[in-house]
């Protein structure tokens, strides 16, 4: 009973839809974000590295290569800030943490595209 | 105004704010509560007010207890805690309190048995540190010195030692109501509550507020 009653709450915080995307795919994360007074939305585009946890506290990260420098940045898939996430490019891979990627340089870092 | 329930910690989950932030939540299922029985200066030489709360079977209540219930006029419940509210005048003996006397923004001090963990040594009872565990020492998980030799010749008083650690009331202070839910009788506080999943819990206005 106890957890019928987490659930409910959980499910209310919840978005109805989850973004649908995989790991291995490159995603553009539309991000709100407050400036000042102001609010616009940011772009994040990159590789899905890992989708962690699940229910309400599920995150996702992505890693991108911003100025020769490798940046990763998690995100709450439930977060009312991710206005959405559209997917560019479907990956191909065999693993469903790809940590090995943060070790390669240039061309080795490529995802396979799925077809 | 000092308000205060009797509730069940149901579990903790967290919930995002509207500007994304998210909380971690206790969720606790409070009230509702009968006023049983109202204390005042003139009978008892304070004031103060007995809240009653939870089901129970009749043959669970001991007939003294059934006794006080009969004599103010209220089902039987689980549980009995007394409160010194400042407010104990505008309380009628059977009314009923709900959740919905705590709002969001409120601050609250919330108190329950904590979790027993048993006989515990100074490592995790009092968060010192261990010695080496090798180059010849033999001193790795004990309480360190008593005190000073012949001056004062004993142990201090309060000398942080091994023994029961948990399983004792903790009162957990300042707490942040996050939403109240009043048909389902729920509280979210921000941050962690004393005990586990199931136990009861005490809420009251913080000291703080």
């Amino acid at each position: 009973m106890n957890i019928e009653i987490i659930r409910k709450i959980d499910q209310d915080n919840m978005k109805t839809e989850k973004p649908k995307f995989d790991v291995g795919d490159t995603v553009r994360v539309h991000f709100k974000v407050v400036e000042g007074k102001r609010e616009r939305i940011q772009i994040f585009e990159g590789v899905v590295l890992k989708k962690q946890n699940g229910g309400i506290s599920e995150t996702f990260t992505v890693r991108k290569i911003s100025y020769g420098i490798g940046v990763e940045r998690t995100f709450p898939i439930h977060s009312p800030k991710i206005e959405k996430v559209e997917v560019v490019r479907r990956g191909k891979v065999r693993r469903a943490r790809l940590h090995y990627i943060r070790d390669r340089i240039g061309k080795a870092t490529k995802v396979k595209e799925r077809r | 105004m000092k308000q205060a329930l009797i509730g069940k910690k149901v579990g903790m989950t967290q919930v995002f704010k509207e500007n994304g932030e998210i909380v971690p939540v206790t969720v606790i299922e409070a009230g509702p509560c009968v006023v049983l029985q109202k204390k005042t200066i003139e009978v008892d030489g304070y004031e103060s007010v007995q809240l009653a709360y939870g089901d129970v079977k009749e043959k669970h209540v001991t007939k003294p207890v059934q006794g006080q219930y009969n004599k103010n006029g209220v089902p039987f419940r689980k549980i009995i805690k007394e409160f010194r509210l400042d407010d104990v005048a505008t309380l009628e003996t059977g009314q009923e309190l709900k959740v919905d006397i705590f709002e969001a923004g409120d601050r609250v001090d919330i108190s329950g048995k904590s979790k027993g963990k048993g006989f515990q040594g100074n490592i995790k009872r009092h968060g010192q540190a261990r010695g080496p565990m090798s180059h010849g020492s033999k001193y790795h998980r004990r309480p360190g010195a008593m005190s000073a030799s012949a001056s004062p010749g004993e142990v201090p008083k309060g000398k942080n030692l091994p023994g029961q650690m948990g399983n004792k009331n903790v009162t957990t202070l300042n707490l942040e109501v996050v939403q109240v839910d009043a048909e389902n009788n729920l509280l979210l506080v921000k941050g962690a509550v004393p005990g586990s999943r199931g136990s009861v819990v005490t809420i009251k206005t913080s000291v703080k507020a």
